[in-house]
C-alpha cells in the first residue's frame, strides 16, 4: 500500500532485486499519479470521437460552452470484472506455460507453514526425475530464493514491497528469468497469506494449499475461500502432529467438507514421510500435461 | 487486506468509463461482490473513501450488491443456495464441489452527470 495515500498502487516490486515498473501502468500519469479531477471547467471543444456507444446526446454544436445541468444524472452500464486485466495476463501466462508442456503450481499457505522447506525437500527427492524451477514471492529479502538455489534449482525472487499477494503481471515478468525450456515443473511460491492470493489467478495448472499441523484443525473453517479453490491440499509437518495436539481426524473431516473438490495428502518434509506420494503426484501431473511418460532429467 | 488495491483498480476503471462517457462527476458506483470473493464490503467502502478523494468520484455513493453463493449438486442434478460454508446439498447432504456463483467482483454501473 502507498504510504502517502493508502492506495493500493503497486510500488517497489522487484524481481531478483531489480526494480520493475509493475503497477505504474494502471496509474493515470505514470509516476504514481492518482486519478484526479481537473479543477478547471470542461467545455465541449475537445475532440470527440464517436467510436464508442454512449448515452451522451448532442442536440447542440460542439463549440457551445455549457455546463451539464447538475440534475441530469444518467447511468453508464459497465459490467466489467475488476480483475479482468489480471485474468487476461494469467491466461497469457497459462498459454505460455502450456506451449512448453510445463506443470505449474501455485503454492499457497499461511506464513511459516513450510512452503520453502517443502520445495527444498521436493527438489532433493526429485533430483534426476523432474527438473524444477521456482518463482518465489515475499514482501522483502531474497532468503527463500537463496535457499532454493542451494538445492541446485533455478529460482527467481519477487519482492512485492508491501503487496500481500502475487499477481499475474509479476509472474509474467519473473518467468522470463527462468530457463523454462530446461524445466518440467514450475512452482510459484506465493506470499504467505491465506486471504488475498485466493483472488489472483497467476496462470497455474493447480492451486496447492498447505495446512501445517501446528495451525490447528479448524483452519480450513476459518479460511474457506482459499481452501475451496484448492486442487490439492497438503497437510504438512505431520511429524509434529502429536506435539501440537493436532486432531487429525477432525482436520481431515473439515477439509473434506470445506473442500470436497481437493485431493488431500499428508506429509512431513523433514522426515520424508508422505513425500513419495507427493512426488508421484507431481510426476503424474507432468505426464498428464505432456500426454506421455515424463522424460528423465538431463541433469 | 487487498481491498484498497481492488478499490483502486475499480476506481481507475470507473474514471476511464466516466471520461469516455463525457461525464464530469460520478455520483454512484454500483458493484457486485460475491459472498465467496474473499472481499469484505466494509473494507471496500472504507477504501473507496480514501482512494476517491480528489477525484470526480469524491463523495459518490458506493452501492455494493452481494451475490449469494450458488452451488451445483451433480448427484441431484440441481443448483442450490447453500446455507453455510460447507455447501451441502439440501436434498442429499453431500458437499458440493461445484460453485457456480458467488466469486464475482464486478464494476456494474455508474451514475454520472
Amino acid at each position: 500500500m502507498c504510504e502517502t495515500c493508502g492506495c493500493g498502487i503497486v510500488e517497489g516490486v522487484r524481481i531478483d532485486g531489480a526494480p520493475t515498473d509493475i503497477g505504474q501502468a494502471s496509474s493515470v500519469q505514470g509516476q504514481h499519479a492518482h486519478p484526479h479531477e481537473h479543477p478547471h471547467p470542461h467545455d465541449h471543444e475537445h475532440p470527440h470521437e464517436h467510436a464508442h456507444p454512449h448515452e451522451h446526446t448532442h442536440e447542440h454544436g460542439h463549440d457551445q460552452v455549457h455546463p451539464h445541468p447538475a440534475d441530469a444524472h444518467r447511468t453508464l452500464d459497465i459490467r466489467q470484472a475488476i480483475l479482468e486485466k489480471n485474468d487476461r495476463l494469467a491466461e497469457r501466462n497459462r498459454g505460455f506455460f502450456e506451449a512448453r508442456g510445463l506443470l505449474v503450481l501455485n503454492l499457497l499457505s499461511s506464513p511459516g507453514a513450510g512452503k520453502t522447506t517443502l520445495i527444498e525437500r521436493t527438489a532433493a527427492a526429485l533430483k534426476g526425475r523432474l527438473r524444477l524451477g521456482v518463482i518465489v514471492g515475499d514482501l522483502a529479502t531474497d532468503n527463500d530464493a537463496k535457499r532454493i538455489r542451494g538445492q541446485d534449482v533455478p529460482a527467481v525472487q519477487i519482492t512485492t514491497g508491501t503487496v500481500c499477494h502475487l499477481d499475474a503481471e509479476m509472474v509474467n515478468r519473473a518467468r522470463e528469468r527462468l530457463p523454462l525450456d530446461a524445466l518440467d515443473v514450475v512452482i510459484i511460491e506465493n506470499v504467505g497469506n491465506l486471504v488475498c492470493p485466493a483472488s489472483y489467478d497467476l496462470g497455474e495448472d493447480l492451486k496447492v494449499v498447505i495446512l501445517s499441523v501446528t495451525e490447528g484443525e479448524d483452519k480450513p473453517l476459518k479460511y474457506p475461500v482459499m481452501f475451496k479453490q484448492a486442487d490439492l491440499i497438503l497437510v504438512s509437518k505431520a511429524d509434529l502432529a502429536e506435539a501440537a495436539g493436532f486432531a487429525r481426524e477432525s482436520a481431515i473431516e473439515n477439509l473434506r467438507r470445506v473442500a470436497p473438490q481437493a485431493r488431500i495428502l499428508e506429509l512431513s518434509a523433514r522426515t520424508g514421510k508422505g513425500m513419495d506420494a507427493w512426488c508421484e503426484a507431481l510426476e503424474a501431473g507432468v505426464r498428464q500435461k505432456r500426454g506421455r511418460p515424463a522424460s528423465p532429467s538431463s541433469r | 487486506m487487498h481491498e484498497v488495491g481492488l478499490m483502486q483498480d475499480s476506481l481507475v476503471l470507473a474514471l476511464q468509463h466516466a471520461k469516455q462517457g463525457g461525464a464530469q462527476r460520478i455520483h454512484r458506483l454500483t458493484m457486485r461482490i460475491g459472498d465467496l470473493a474473499g472481499v469484505v464490503p466494509d473494507a471496500l467502502e472504507f477504501a473507496f473513501e480514501v482512494v476517491a478523494r480528489g477525484t470526480m468520484a469524491e463523495g459518490a455513493t458506493l452501492d455494493i450488491q452481494r451475490v449469494p453463493v450458488r452451488c451445483y449438486c451433480a448427484d441431484c442434478a440441481k443448483e442450490f443456495e447453500p446455507t453455510d460454508l460447507f455447501c451441502e446439498c439440501p436434498s442429499c447432504r453431500r458437499p458440493s464441489a461445484e460453485i457456480r456463483a458467488g466469486r464475482e467482483m464486478e464494476l456494474t454501473s455508474l451514475e454520472v452527470s
